[in-house]
């Protein structure tokens, strides 16, 4: 009777059980680097918007404070996008009669809403808060990027869990005094650990075991 | 049959386990500003209605909230006392809600009056100095002339600390050196 696999298949067999190994883990490092890359989570990707408002211009350029127009973000768990009528704050002498803005004066006549592509979407089991990172020393730019050099605005990170506990692990890598937090483009002055160890101890901000328990944000 | 129905369990619980992801990252509740195709203007948050007043919003202090006394007159009076803390507190809310065409000086040449907004007169005028302080209240919450009213941008509180900011910005105008207490003249001229 003669053999049903020829020899060179025990080669075979040892070059693939040893393979496997890597196979497997090249796949698993192809998941996870996809998982992260910016095509599933939509970072860097501008939204298409009903008005092509630009942070680049209102910020960068005229110097306006974020909470000019987003006020709630110091009070509120949620950074509110402003209602029309701060827009109409400026565009009822600035640039009126641009068709560009013609969706602002609309909503601005009939009272309806404008229909803003939101940008920044964490998931519904996620909570977030706004106030308590603004005045535990959260700069806008740490999450939200250069925003006063984005013509249109996108997602500056990933959002991912992750990426929040980069922050919640080690803190002191990331605060800032209070009263920088809105500056672009923040330099710290000395050694960011340093201070930030300082800041962390001044706003009594929580240990690295509470900020990453996972009823701090899954509540 | 009973392994057709095995089969349809099973494509069941694939369809479920591809429509769990979505259903928990968005939800079927409102979160702020979330639409609603429930309501005809498409708004989950509704409007009070008119008349409404949330318990302790009473707001019956008119000095303190319209700035103007029992005469319909402006108030001349802080309704609180004016302490560093205030005044700090006054400068960082001006800077960000009036500086845009008040300038951080108060001679009214902001960036939006470079673009071409109506150009406000300067705090530094013998009538805006003559003014009583719940005028300037009065203005930031009702607007005045080509200024629109800042009462949804800023809370009540933080309109009179901008107020005595106000006070402090046209002092600053008019000070000199001799207003400075002498140990602090020599900073200065080092600020400079």
């Amino acid at each position: 009777m003669s053999q049903i696999f020829h020899h060179s298949t025990n080669t075979f067999t040892r070059i693939t059980l040893f393979g496997a190994v890597f196979i497997l883990g090249f796949l698993g490092w192809v998941m996870f680097t996809l998982n992260g890359s910016d095509y599933v989570t939509r970072a860097t990707q501008a939204r298409e918007q009903p008005v092509p408002f630009s942070h680049a211009h209102h910020v960068g350029g005229l110097g306006v404070d974020c909470r000019y127009c987003h006020t709630t973000v110091e009070t509120s768990g949620f950074a509110n996008i402003p209602p029309t009528k701060t827009c109409m704050n400026c565009h009822s002498q600035i640039w009126n009669t641009s068709p560009t803005l013609e969706p602002v004066r609309a909503s601005f006549r009939t009272n309806q809403s404008i229909p803003w592509t939101r940008v920044n979407d964490l998931p519904d089991f996620v909570y977030f808060n706004h106030s308590i990172h603004v005045n535990k020393g959260v700069g806008c730019e740490v999450c939200h990027g250069r925003v006063d050099k984005m013509p249109l605005m996108y997602q500056y990170n990933t959002l991912q869990m992750e990426w929040c506990l980069n922050c919640h692990r080690n803190p002191e890598k990331y605060v800032r005094p209070r009263e920088f937090v809105t500056t672009m483009g923040y330099q710290p002055a000395g050694d960011q650990e340093e201070i930030g160890r300082k800041l962390v101890a001044e706003y009594k901000i929580q240990d690295a075991r509470t900020l990453t328990s996972c009823s701090t944000c899954h509540r | 049959m009973r392994t057709n129905y095995k089969l349809g369990a099973l494509v069941l619980a694939v369809a479920g386990l591809s429509a769990c992801r979505q259903d928990m990252h968005d939800q079927p509740k409102y979160i702020p500003l979330r639409p609603s195709e429930f309501f005809l203007d498409g708004r989950s948050a509704r409007p009070l209605v008119e008349g409404t007043i949330a318990r302790g919003h009473l707001n019956d202090d008119t000095a303190y909230y319209t700035g103007k006394g029992a005469d319909g007159k402006p108030v001349a009076e802080f309704p609180f006392p004016v302490t560093k803390e205030v005044l700090l507190r006054g400068q960082q809310r001006y800077n960000v809600y009036c500086t845009p065409c008040h300038d951080r000086t108060g001679n009214g040449n902001g960036m939006i009056v470079r673009r071409g907004y109506r150009r406000p007169p300067t705090y530094n005028s013998d009538r805006l100095r003559e003014q009583p302080n719940g005028y300037f209240y009065d203005v930031i919450t009702n607007g005045f002339g080509a200024m629109p009213d800042y009462a949804a941008q800023i809370q009540p509180q933080d309109r009179w600390a901008i107020v005595a900011y106000i006070r402090a910005l046209q002092l600053s105008q008019q000070a000199s050196i001799n207003d400075v207490p002498a140990e602090a003249r020599g900073q200065i001229g080092a600020a400079k």
